[in-house]
């Protein structure tokens, strides 16, 4: 009964997960009977030592640490407000749940696709067209997915978009599961809204809270599509991400070898970051 | 995963909708709304409108131009891939993805729940360890483990159909089933196959159905994966033909592309407004997971 399921989820998760070590020791060609070679820890050295690929590599890791640290609070706030406003009767409240959500079945692809025309540069860009207005013709059109120190927050604006209502479905199961009891008996005790908030509400959503924030950290580490699809990683590395310099490597330039000990690097992250907070999630349920 | 609807009970207990709360619904709800509304009208606006900053969001000059364009390429077959092959790659992916997976990780997350073996604990330790591995993170050595099936259908779907996700998901919901269910067929002598098939599946539908919707919005938005498979145009999957367009750097046909996008999102969105129930509820499951 399991040796389907079990088999296919070790021949193509845990197989993989353990054959990048090895490939990350080893010269590979895709396409080609060359044998491979052995360089031992060479690609992770080059991580380190090399003065050009240290520089990308350490400019990845800090993309994807400035993306977690914005997009994991930032998100986690946006979706619990967002799960506070539209719990709630009405049919404009049951319309306005229904858009919050609408981005989370947009692929990647389609949401790159759309912000790609918004955040167009000169004044035809619609983000542009906007700032210039409610600022009475006093903005600068600027080049949003071009500019050095205005890429990163673009990007991370789209993905936020696109992932808020998926968290906020989350936080309503939760906020479901407050009793209403809890709530009664505080309103009893003369609580206004934000200490309702504060005693209530926030307390009832930890556990929510905690899962929220781990699967969006996760996800954090993982960013691609959008990187690889509207900026390349540039302007002057200023997106790229660790998945996109392990992509970029492994199949833009053909070497596996070096895009597996990135991935090796990543697994490592994300297995201690889910240590970490399993440990946190474990002591806060005591 | 027995997480309810909302229960209109239990709605509104945060005092009475004020009107603040209503404005800054509506303000929220545009700026959320806007880029799809963006995308559906600049779809019928020509060239030199979808992209000239706020007259692109009045609709203006508005024609199927574009749509005729891709019908046009629907079923032309040119070196570039037809339109009809997008859309055949990407179904067949999604069923082969969607209806393998529903059989073999419901087996599994039975087996896991109920059966009882040598190594159960440690099989279940690994399932989920490799829930928290993310496919990107083992993309690339599974990359050169299947070149050798590049540009194949099969090769968009082998690593999806086993999930570790999927497997813990049908774990938890037959867990929590009440095992009085089984025992009268037991005691009948009924094995744990037709068990599966006879008294559990008619009682494991929401699971069924929000693994069905959680591994379909993955598989019909992958993008990651068949970049790094195909490179014949007539087996891209949808994503990747989009995503060829919108990686483009020279200034590209906005109307064109947003018409593409449309047709991308169609069947998730006919799919989407049916059940959207149940697609929330699927994802509202998530959240007994951690």
């Amino acid at each position: 009964m399991l040796v389907p399921g079990i088999g296919l989820i070790i021949a193509f998760m845990l197989v993989p997960f353990f054959f990048s070590i090895w490939l990350s020791m080893h010269v590979v060609l895709v396409g080609s009977n060359i044998p491979a070679r052995s360089v031992g820890g060479m690609f992770y050295s080059h991580m380190f030592s090399d003065p050009i690929f240290r520089q990308i590599f350490f400019r990845s890791l800090e993309n994807n640490a400035i993306f977690a640290a914005v997009v994991v609070p930032a998100q986690t706030a946006i979706a619990m407000y967002l799960a506070i406003l539209v719990n709630r009767e009405g049919a404009f409240v049951k319309f306005c749940r229904t858009t919050f959500f609408l981005p989370v079945v947009f692929p990647m692809v389609l949401t790159s696709l759309i912000w790609r025309a918004i955040l167009a540069p000169g004044p035809g860009g619609m983000l542009n067209a906007f700032l210039k207005l409610i600022t009475f013709n006093h903005f600068t059109p600027q080049y949003w997915l071009g500019n050095v120190h205005l890429a990163l927050p673009s990007i991370i604006v789209l993905s936020i978009w696109q992932g808020a209502g998926f968290q906020m479905v989350i936080f309503l199961a939760g906020l479901q599961g407050i009793p209403s009891t809890h709530y009664e008996a505080a309103q009893i005790d003369g609580a206004n809204k934000w200490q309702l908030f504060r005693d209530v509400t926030f307390p009832g959503l930890r556990n929510t809270t905690i899962f929220v924030v781990m699967v969006t950290t996760i996800f954090s580490l993982r960013v691609f599509d959008q990187v690889y699809l509207l900026t390349s990683g540039g302007p002057l590395n200023a997106t790229s991400s660790i998945m996109y310099l392990a992509v970029s490597q492994a199949y833009d330039q053909n070497n596996v070898g070096q895009g597996a000990a990135l991935s090796v690097v990543l697994c490592f992250i994300i297995l201690m970051l889910s240590l970490v907070q399993r440990q946190v999630l474990r002591e806060r349920v005591d | 995963m027995a997480i309810a609807a909302p229960s209109k009970k239990r709605r509104r207990k945060i005092g009475k909708t004020s009107w603040g709360t209503y404005a800054i619904l509506t303000v929220l709800m545009v700026l959320f709304l806007f880029p799809v509304y963006y995308l559906i009208v600049g779809s019928f606006e020509p060239v030199d409108q979808a992209l000239n900053g706020f007259h692109a969001a009045v609709p203006s000059h508005l024609s199927f131009a574009n749509y005729s364009t891709l019908n046009a390429a629907f079923f032309s077959n040119t070196i570039t891939g037809s339109l009809k092959g997008f859309y055949t790659v990407s179904t067949l992916v999604s069923f082969i993805v969607v209806g393998g997976g529903l059989v073999v990780n419901s087996l599994a997350g039975y087996g896991l729940a109920r059966l009882q073996f040598r190594g159960r604990r440690q099989l279940l330790l690994l399932v989920i360890v490799l829930v928290i591995i993310p496919f990107e993170a083992i993309a690339i050595p599974l990359y050169y483990m299947l070149s050798g099936l590049r540009n194949s259908l099969i090769v968009q779907a082998l690593p999806f159909i086993g999930s570790a996700f999927s497997i813990y998901l049908f774990y938890t919901f037959f867990l929590a089933l009440p095992p009085q269910l089984e025992e009268a067929a037991k005691i009948d002598g009924a094995g744990p196959w037709r068990t599966f098939v006879q008294i559990i599946l008619p009682n494991a539908k929401p699971a069924f159905a929000s693994v069905a919707i959680l591994s379909f919005i993955q598989i019909w938005s992958s993008y990651l994966w068949p970049l790094l498979t195909t490179s014949q145009p007539n087996y891209y999957p949808l994503s990747v033909a989009i995503g060829n367009l919108v990686k483009q750097q020279a200034s590209p046909n906005y109307g064109e592309m947003f018409a593409f996008g449309v047709l991308l999102v169609v069947p998730m969105a006919i799919f989407f407004i049916v059940f959207q129930r149940w697609f929330i509820r699927s994802v509202a499951s998530l959240a007994v997971k951690g």
